[in-house]
């Protein structure tokens, strides 16, 4: 029994043993000393368990009484945190050496968040999910003060810190509620509980939660850490910020709504629908005047988690589908564009503005290409990727009777496309000055034109989008009956 | 050839590919190296493209040609040309290597200029054969893409507020569109055109939001690609973007999209508004219609008082355009000949006349029609030409301007004499505005210091000019072969709709009675 449960875990297991075993070497050895070799150490862990859960057997296995489910969902979700993590370790390993920021702690922390983002999307519980929740969000917390003598990473780990710490509160809230009023904790009996009837304390405790993930996905109207968070933090934790945690939240957000309320849809429908287009128009607008491309791309990642949004407000499988390739396509752009963001220095100083792009194009025409097409890809404009996972969450959504959220979508898309285009602007049609002079080391190169290449490639006929496609529609099923 | 219809769309791709990949440097040899593939390029699809119409069947009113493969989300890779579309991909193809030979004095950043191009090409001649909704709708909307960079990189003083005046205009106009192609998908399952050309969507009226909408589901779709082909075409009056482009583009670019882009519009409502809304068409018909003759009178009027000589072509595009809506939207033989014929013939028609004035804005490097006057003591053979093309945007018999103005007259004749009537007054309005922009660049005296010096049209000008005089002057005398390529094809689009509208009618006076 026990041993059959933690053969079904082990993936966690051997992660956080790696973890724990590599913090104590670390520290009876040379400290930061090993700190490159870590990092490596820990993508190639990601990269290992990615591989070893996508070819591992199949079906829906459940640990613990139910704790734990590790089903085709839960693998399709930990393989994209997983990779996607293991790159943005890797892009972060040079940026942080060089500014003296890599410390041993660093990929050790983001290995445990891993392991939490795991625990979270395989939560078959309330208890398991508020585990998962809480070791990411504490090793996120330190993650992000990182920088410990900058002003503004402290008090971006201490903005996420108090708000993280709210957020949690009004998710242990609604668990509680719910709690009371389902008489358990387990998904499973959950969802037989609201099957009958909703009763209103349920309710309650189902608008509480969605509160807390919609902190966790950065939703508006509850998102007001994330653009600080977003520039005080060093570029490469922020970049992590916008692509595994992202993804870890919003399967938790999908696993908790269809299978704890997967009866009644029709009671959170309109909340998340609502969040969704708060989230598209507030990412759209509140970003034309930033001209920090951190928080810039902390607006974008907004409007993109309405998007996602979209496709889970449907509440269908084909909705959390759509989902899912949107998610894979997001960390896709995103994991591509912070690639350059780190790229952008100046005489070895970090330029964030996004005005000293100007006539990048002539300097470096094969990055700003690279760039031009991820910021179309995240503008949606087809034949680039993004314009597809635009694409299925919108039919998603049509198709759940949800027209009106379609139409407001690409209204905010509209909007949305000029402060995209803003940043093309200045790399071709800008006047000249000082030119960045910024390197790209062999992996940000790799990050960031192999991304452009693969949203540019990927639509084409025969690429099929790489056979993320069957992959989501797959496991989508395993978690919407 | 079992592919030559993606053989001649990908063509004018690899040529960019191979610029992209092999040209290094931007000195003069390579400049011209990048000029004369991007021309091999353009030429090579040309001929190509001229199989395409030997093998076509102007008595078959199927698609032809077709090629499938499938894509993602039970999408299809399908091409093929029918008798409407696929004079549009021999104008595109025609065009391109005049256009390429157009821009052979440009000097900043050739290489990717001729890039902007060929992509500009391929996308183009992607959008007249996609057989797929989402096929069509990534041709269309990625054009804005390299038209974006070409205003925005190589376009003139304000191109910065054109190019996204552009961009977000006929962005906003085409995603109403795409949630129209999502509900088709819903309602259909399917995005194969052909399949969509005989399903027959909702007409039921309904009440939204307190209004009753007459013709239901089609209604509501046909007004969504409305917005955008009105937008693309463009119709008056969310036109405002078109002069603003086409004052900054470079003399090129306002060609292609004067020639190329802008007819994209009236083949978005051949495609999809007639077939697939009928009813929609026939509820909306008379909005159209009364929008067209606006866009013909009020665009002409504007254009009487520009001083700018591509914004006044621009409006006298604007009011072309006007015909060609309300030849397509009177619905039948007459009015869709003609509005096709138009659109054909207005491709070679305005994008001579850029070019006319590319000429000159080579030379003086000024678009200001005071700083003009008398060119015809130092440029004769320029003022043959432009008088030429003047006539025939006024409409002359003899050139290919005229058939198609009077045929969508004669079109709109037997459906409303009111809009004719007033549709009628724009060919005097045309004739005014054209002949004296003419008579104030070309004719009186050579007063202006500056222009002593001007020199007229080089060899390579001539050579750019002679193609476009010939089309234009074949197609006045003898327009069988457009009219021969798009009759049947035209005929069986009008009779399919009368049927659908013959239904409608009758039940709602079924449902009356």
């Amino acid at each position: 029994m026990i041993a059959s449960d933690l053969s079904i875990v082990l993936p966690e297991i051997i992660l956080s043993l790696y973890a724990m075993s590599a913090l104590i070497a670390a520290v009876y050895t040379s400290k930061d000393g090993q700190a490159p070799l870590l990092t490596w150490a820990t993508a190639g862990m990601f990269v290992l368990m990615g591989v070893f859960i996508a070819i591992d057997g199949g079906g829906t296995n459940v640990a613990f009484g139910g704790m734990f489910v590790d089903d085709g969902f839960a693998r399709f979700s930990k393989v994209l945190i997983l990779l996607s993590a293991a790159a943005i370790l890797l892009m972060s390993e040079g940026y942080m050496s060089r500014r003296g920021l890599l410390k041993f702690e660093y990929p050790l922390l983001v290995a445990l968040a891993v392991v939490g983002m795991m625990v979270m999307v395989s939560a078959g519980d309330l208890m398991a999910l508020y585990m998962g929740l809480e070791l990411q969000s504490l090793s996120l917390y330190v993650v992000a003060s990182l920088r410990r003598d900058s002003v503004k990473s402290t008090e971006a780990g201490l903005k996420y810190f108090v708000l993280g710490a709210l957020s949690s509160g009004l998710l242990l809230y609604g668990a509680s509620l719910t709690y009371g009023f389902a008489g358990t904790t387990l998904f499973s009996g959950i969802i037989e509980a609201v099957s009958t009837d909703v009763s209103l304390g349920l309710l309650f405790g189902l608008v509480f939660l969605i509160a807390g993930f919609a902190f966790k996905v950065s939703a508006a109207p509850f998102h007001m850490w994330t653009p600080d968070v977003y520039e005080g933090s060093p570029t490469p934790v922020t970049a992590f910020f916008a692509t595994a945690p992202k993804v870890a939240a919003m399967a938790l957000f999908a696993r908790v709504v269809h299978d704890a309320f997967g009866g009644v849809v029709g009671d959170w429908q309109q909340i998340v629908a609502l969040l969704s287009v708060v989230s598209m128009f507030l990412g759209a607008i509140a970003a034309i005047g930033q001209t920090n491309i951190k928080r810039l791309m902390a607006y974008s990642s907004i409007a993109h988690m309405g998007f996602a949004l979209m496709g889970l407000a449907a509440g269908t499988a084909f909705g959390v589908q759509a989902m899912l390739i949107y998610m894979a396509i997001y960390v896709a752009m995103n994991i591509g564009t912070f690639a350059f963001i780190l790229s952008m220095e100046r005489d070895g100083n970090v330029v964030t503005d996004i005005r000293a792009l100007q006539s990048y194009s002539t300097k470096e025409p094969l990055r700003a290409l690279a760039m031009l097409v991820l910021m179309f890809s995240l503008a949606g404009v087809p034949p680039m990727v993004g314009f597809f996972g635009k694409f299925y969450v919108l039919r998603a959504a049509y198709d759940a009777g949800l027209g009106w959220l379609a139409v407001l979508g690409v209204i905010a898309s509209v909007i949305g496309a000029f402060y995209y285009l803003r940043i093309v602007y200045y790399m071709y049609f800008g006047e000249e000055t000082d030119a960045l002079d910024g390197k790209l080391p062999p992996v940000l190169w790799v990050a960031c034109i192999g991304s452009a290449f693969v949203l540019a490639i990927g639509w084409l006929p025969g690429v099929n989008l790489f056979g993320i496609e069957p992959a989501a529609a797959a496991a989508a099923a395993t978690l919407v009956q | 050839m079992g592919n030559l219809l993606t053989l001649t769309t990908f063509i004018p791709l690899v040529g960019a590919a191979i610029l992209a990949l092999f040209l290094r440097g931007d000195d003069e040899p390579a400049q011209r190296n990048a000029k004369w593939v991007a021309l091999a390029t353009t030429v090579a699809t040309f001929i190509v493209s001229l199989f395409i119409y030997g093998q076509f069947d102007p008595s078959n009113t199927d698609f032809q040609m077709v090629e499938e493969a499938e894509w993602l989300l039970g999408l299809q890779y399908k091409m093929g040309v029918d008798g409407i579309s696929v004079l549009f991909v021999m104008l595109t193809t025609f065009l391109m290597p005049l256009v390429i030979a157009a821009c052979w004095d440009v000097k900043t950043r050739v290489k990717e200029y001729m890039i902007a191009f060929l992509i500009l090409e391929t996308l183009m001649l992607g959008v007249f054969m996609a057989l797929d909704l989402v096929l069509f709708y990534l041709f269309f909307e990625a054009g804005l893409i390299p038209m974006f960079l070409i205003i925005g990189i190589w376009g003139g003083v304000n191109r910065i507020y054109a190019s996204f005046k552009f961009f977000l205009y006929t962005f906003l106009g085409s995603v109403l569109m795409l949630v129209a192609m999502v509900a088709m998908f819903t309602d259909a399952g399917t995005t194969d055109i052909p399949t969509l050309m005989n399903h027959e969507f909702g007409s039921q009226s309904f009440s939204l939001l307190g209004i009753q909408i007459i013709g239901g589901a089609q209604t509501l779709m046909w007004i969504a690609f409305f917005a955008s082909f009105a937008v693309k075409m463009p119709m008056w009056p969310v036109h405002t973007w078109l002069p603003d482009a086409h004052v900054q583009a470079p003399t090129a670019g306002s060609v292609v999209l004067a020639a190329i882009l802008l007819k994209m519009g009236g083949y978005g409502f051949l495609r999809f508004s007639l077939p697939m809304f009928p009813v929609g068409s026939e509820v909306m018909g008379p909005l159209v219609l009364w929008l067209s003759v606006i866009a013909i009178v009020y665009t002409s009027l504007v254009a009487l008082v520009q001083e700018d000589m591509k914004k006044l072509i621009a409006y006298s595009s604007v009011a072309h355009m006007g015909y060609v809506t309300m030849g397509i939207f009177a619905v039948n033989q007459q009015g869709i000949d003609g509005a096709i014929f138009q659109m054909i013939s207005h491709g070679f028609i305005s994008g001579a006349l850029f070019l006319c004035v590319g000429v000159i804005y080579d030379r003086m490097h000024t678009r200001e029609i005071d700083a003009y006057g008398g060119l015809v003591n130092r440029m004769p053979a320029y003022a043959l030409i432009f008088m030429f093309f003047t006539m025939a945007n006024v409409g002359l018999p003899g050139t290919s301007g005229f058939i198609g103005e009077f045929l969508t007259l004669m079109g709109i004749f037997q459906v409303n004499t009111w809009i004719a009537v007033i549709a009628t007054t724009g060919v005097i309005l045309s004739a005014a505005y054209a002949l004296w922009l003419y008579r104030r660049v070309v004719m009186g005296d050579l007063i202006k210091e500056s222009l002593k010096t001007i020199s007229d049209m080089t060899t390579r000008e001539r050579a750019i000019f002679a193609p476009l005089v010939f089309m234009t002057l074949l197609l006045g005398v003898y327009p069988a072969p457009v009219l021969d390529a798009i009759g049947p094809s035209v005929q069986a689009l009008v009779a399919d709709y009368e049927t659908s509208v013959q239904a409608f009618n009758a039940a709602n006076q079924f449902a009356a009675n």
